[in-house]
């Protein structure tokens, strides 16, 4: 079976050692665990933070860099208007401050690299996320694996990672870069303005050499619910398509 | 370990804090995950079948199965990724009533739970006897919309939902607690909220 079980950690402290805006909503926490572990393209760490009366609020967070970079993590984190851990990070978090870590955690929106042929991933907003360590550990480990990436997001200014996927891209080493944006004219001949629709995950498809052997598909609910039965219905069986959704 | 400048919060009002197991914030709407697709059942293509092992003991189509014995249940549920929504009502068929139709006492301790998706989970006997636990058909009154696992899901609300399938097609008893979809992907055997068992290594 593909999904090995995952290996668990209990809580441990982690500092934040650099931020980075990546876009007006969308800042990166690069982390120090105090003990460092290895992790697989894909998953995810539980964040708890606490209140002087011992109030904790706990959320989970997609890792965003590759299993190359030991050490250190980095989370690249949206703010939440009506959140509860987003507005720390966005407002309060510094360099320097602690805060508890849980991870690796998640055993399914993982990539099986032996066995899976090319991927489509397909993310919406700050679900491009998990999908960022995939193409970050493809490039470190200089991997040929096929691999088109449909990122939907409303405006160019809300790419996350855009010049380094760009970059990426540029490399032409079997990676496409299909950005859609919803709410602005495209900018690169690749792209689309408007939602994920069947058509475009049919084009996307066939950017590959032969079928992808798995999907990746995060976001909100919303748009993973749209893009799945995209994929489907442009002739991708369900049982290869491998969700994460925020949940709202 | 203190947070420096987190104190505000999500807190829960305080007449409802001991309903809200560690770690969980209260949730309004009503959040959808799954680790796949959703997948579109058609009542006419629905089934439950009960099993021991590899062998069916019954098998009931949509309208057999809509004939047993109707119960309302209204419970609080926890999600394992921190949120917990309060009384929400379901109604369905108790397992009891499914296994007094079958004429059956359950043959083992555990089962396994299946669902169209090819999504399994473990849940022990003593965990959906004695009321505890139903295969629900209703949410707020109307068939339960694919998303939130129609047009039937186990509902065993005092363990973390990941317990209660969507989209269930059987109920499998088992010689052993065998592990499911998420319990073999990091997550707990048992998952009780009130112990925060969300994780394989958690207590």
């Amino acid at each position: 079976m593909s999904d090995a079980a995952a290996v668990q950690s209990p809580w441990q402290t982690a500092g934040i050692v650099r931020i980075e805006k990546r876009t007006p909503r969308v800042t990166s926490f690069f982390l120090q665990p105090s003990r460092p572990f290895a992790y697989r393209a894909g998953q995810h760490v539980d964040v708890r933070l606490t209140a002087p009366d011992g109030y904790q609020a706990r959320r989970s967070y997609s890792i965003a860099s590759a299993p190359e970079t030991h050490g250190v993590i980095e989370l690249a984190i949206e703010k939440l208007d009506d959140g509860e851990v987003s507005p720390f990070f966005h407002e309060v978090a510094a360099v320097g401050d602690e805060f508890e870590l849980r991870g690796p955690l998640g055993g399914h929106f993982v990539w099986p690299e032996d066995e899976s042929g090319p991927l489509v991933l397909v993310g919406g907003g700050s679900g491009v996320v998990p999908l960022m360590s995939m193409l970050r550990h493809r490039a470190a480990r200089n991997s040929a694996v096929p691999v088109v990436l449909v990122f939907s997001v409303r405006v160019w200014d809300e790419v996350i990672f855009r010049d380094e996927l760009i970059a990426l891209d540029e490399r032409q080493d079997g990676f496409d870069l299909v950005l859609t944006l919803t709410r602005e004219a495209a900018r690169r001949p690749a792209d689309y303005a408007r939602r994920v629709d069947v058509a475009m995950m049919v084009q996307a498809m066939t950017r590959l050499p032969e079928p992808p052997g798995v999907a990746f598909v995060c976001g909100s609910n919303a748009f993973v619910s749209a893009a799945a039965q995209a994929l489907i219905d442009a002739g991708l069986a369900a049982q290869k398509i491998r969700t994460e959704r925020y949940g709202v | 370990m203190v947070t420096r400048g987190f104190s505000s919060g999500r807190r829960p009002p305080t007449d409802g804090d001991a309903r809200i197991p560690p770690g969980q914030y209260l949730e309004q709407g009503f959040p959808v995950l799954s680790a796949g697709p959703t997948p579109r059942v058609r009542t006419q293509d629905w089934s439950f079948t009960l099993k021991h092992g590899p062998r069916p003991i019954k098998k009931w189509n949509w309208a057999e199965f809509n004939a047993l014995p109707l119960t309302k249940m209204t419970r609080d549920i926890h999600c394992v990724t921190a949120w917990t929504k309060f009384d929400t009502p379901w109604q369905g068929v108790l397992v009891d009533d499914i296994l007094a139709d079958a004429g059956v006492e359950p043959p083992t301790g555990f089962t396994l739970a299946h669902a169209f998706d090819g999504y399994t989970t473990n849940v022990p006997v003593a965990d959906l006897t004695a009321g505890k636990a139903m295969v629900a058909l209703l949410y707020e009154g109307k068939p339960i919309t694919p998303d939130h696992g129609g047009p039937a899901r186990l509902l065993v609300p005092h363990l973390y939902f990941w317990k209660s399938a969507k989209w269930l097609n059987g109920l499998q008893f088992t010689t052993r607690d065998e592990p499911g979809f998420w319990e073999l992907r990091g997550y707990h055997i048992y998952g009780d909220p009130w112990r925060e068992q969300r994780y394989m290594d958690d207590p």
